[in-house]
């Protein structure tokens, strides 16, 4: 697996789109940072950021690469190579180098501003971690959608609606759940609700250690009346590495079946 | 080398292959023919483990080849249509597949039997059909593995390059390996293979010699004989 792994990760790192990605992050760092002067306000502009962005670019490069390098893939599978350290091995390739991307991107002004002496560093680490987080789990289902679907087209098309859908119209029929159940309690509701959108959670997540009550919201409210602010942490982690793991055990699971 | 027992396999609702109970001997050239879409490739893709079957087992070298991987360490496989990743060059491919299965110094010898040397440099996606076809070769015979399988090995390649497969797959033969080949060239097949193996239908139709066939056929040549059995 780490010599498919490699591989992946070096063909991407060649290709042009993890440079733009790369200085992407750099430019939204030094100017949130240079011309804002405002340490805890760039981070809440970037956890906005982040949260969107990165499921996007993760979904949308995973199924890329992997119908890109479908005939790379049936090269690997006539060798005598285990087929899931072949799949999982160029997730991992597509994952890391899009987490290098972001980590790099935004680490490097933020240690040229000087944050190691400051105290939002936990909070930025936390941003990263959660990026990372989220790059893992969108990549892993597109992989998912890729693997399900021979058609480009349709994978393509599946891939944006599942962002489309968790990233924005989530948000929306959650809302309108809220509002149409008003008379009864909902806080059993809203936390799963929560648990089950790694973007909401992502977000909850990062205002939560933030502290910043004005922007936690209903769910985000509820979260810390019922897990506390540590132990929220926590809970949001442990259900974010689930989230990583099903689709990743899904990949294992259906590459041992596909027929190529 | 090879034994195949009521092998199923179908896409959807297109059955492709209808139960194939085959057993291939070793040593020697097996042709495996058929008419389009008769299931040759998705045959060969079973031996390999690139297509699941529904039904039925397959051992090669007298392993069941379910759910394991390290068996393909003894076979050497040339895909139908050379298609490569193609922002890597040439070299760049035959070291990453020596790196992925093991070192070999075959590669060197091929290189130059194909002249494939100006072209070590060459990103592949910007080779002719034919020169990609080479590189496929160099890659599947730089392995010293008992069996071989190649699909289509000849579409593509020059005169000159013919001849040189042809006596490539002879000195493997020499060797005691097993080679199965899919082609539709019936002289290329008629020329180098011993026994050859007729699908149709997704079933084995005929196995045999070519004599044995133009026998059953009643037919004096090869190509005649194959198109009596389509008609």
């Amino acid at each position: 697996m780490l010599k498919i792994l490699k591989y992946s990760f070096f063909d991407l790192m060649r290709s042009r789109w993890s440079y733009v990605y790369f200085a992407f992050y750099l430019l939204l760092g030094i100017v949130l940072l240079f011309l804002n002067n405002d340490l805890s306000k760039a981070v809440i502009t970037l956890m906005n950021v982040i949260i969107v962005l990165v499921p996007l670019i993760g979904t949308i490069f995973g199924v890329m690469y992997y119908y890109s390098s479908k005939e790379f893939t049936e090269l690997l599978l006539a060798q005598p190579l285990k087929r899931p350290s072949i799949f999982l091995g160029q997730y991992l390739g597509v994952a890391i180098s899009l987490s290098m991307s972001l980590i790099l991107g935004l680490g490097i002004p933020f240690i040229a501003y000087g944050l190691l002496k400051s105290n939002t560093i936990w909070d930025f680490s936390l941003l990263l971690i959660t990026g990372t987080f989220l790059t893992l789990i969108f990549t892993a289902l597109a992989f998912n959608i890729a693997l399900t679907n021979e058609n480009k087209i349709k994978g393509f098309g599946y891939a944006i609606l599942l962002w489309l859908f968790l990233a924005i119209i989530y948000d929306g029929l959650f809302l309108m759940s809220l509002v149409l159940f008003e008379d009864y309690p909902l806080d059993k509701l809203s936390l799963v609700g929560t648990m089950l959108n790694p973007i909401d959670l992502s977000r909850t997540l990062i205002l939560l250690k933030l502290d910043i009550s004005a922007l936690l919201g209903y769910t985000g409210a509820i979260f810390k009346k019922f897990f506390g602010t540590n132990f929220g942490l926590i809970v949001s982690f442990i259900m974010l590495a689930v989230w990583v793991v099903l689709p990743v055990l899904r990949i294992v699971f259906k590459s041992k079946k596909k027929d190529f | 080398m090879v034994s195949i027992e009521n092998l199923h396999k179908r896409f959807n609702k297109n059955v492709v292959l209808n139960g194939v109970d085959l057993n291939i001997a070793k040593g020697g050239i097996f042709a495996i023919l058929g008419p389009n879409g008769s299931g040759k490739t998705t045959l060969i893709k079973s031996i390999l483990g690139m297509v699941i079957p529904n039904k039925g087992t397959i051992n090669v070298l007298g392993k069941n080849i379910k759910n394991s991987s390290s068996y393909r360490h003894k076979i050497d496989y040339l895909p139908q249509i050379a298609n490569f990743p193609n922002n890597l060059k040439v070299g760049e491919l035959i070291k990453m597949i020596k790196d992925l299965r093991k070192n070999t110094k075959e590669d060197q010898r091929l290189i130059e039997l194909f002249m494939l040397q100006p072209f070590l440099n060459k990103k592949l996606g910007n080779l002719s059909g034919g020169t990609k076809q080479k590189v496929n070769l160099v890659l599947t015979f730089m392995f010293d593995s008992p069996l071989i399988i190649l699909d289509e090995p000849t579409s593509g390649l020059d005169p000159i390059s013919l001849i040189r497969l042809k006596h490539l797959i002879q000195a493997e033969k020499a060797k005691g390996k097993t080679i199965l080949i899919t082609s539709h060239i019936m002289s290329f097949v008629e020329e180098v293979s011993d026994e050859i193996v007729f699908l149709l239908e997704g079933q084995i139709y005929f196995k045999g010699s070519i004599s044995e066939l133009k026998n059953k056929t009643n037919q004096p040549d090869f190509e005649h004989a194959i198109a009596s059995i389509l008609t």
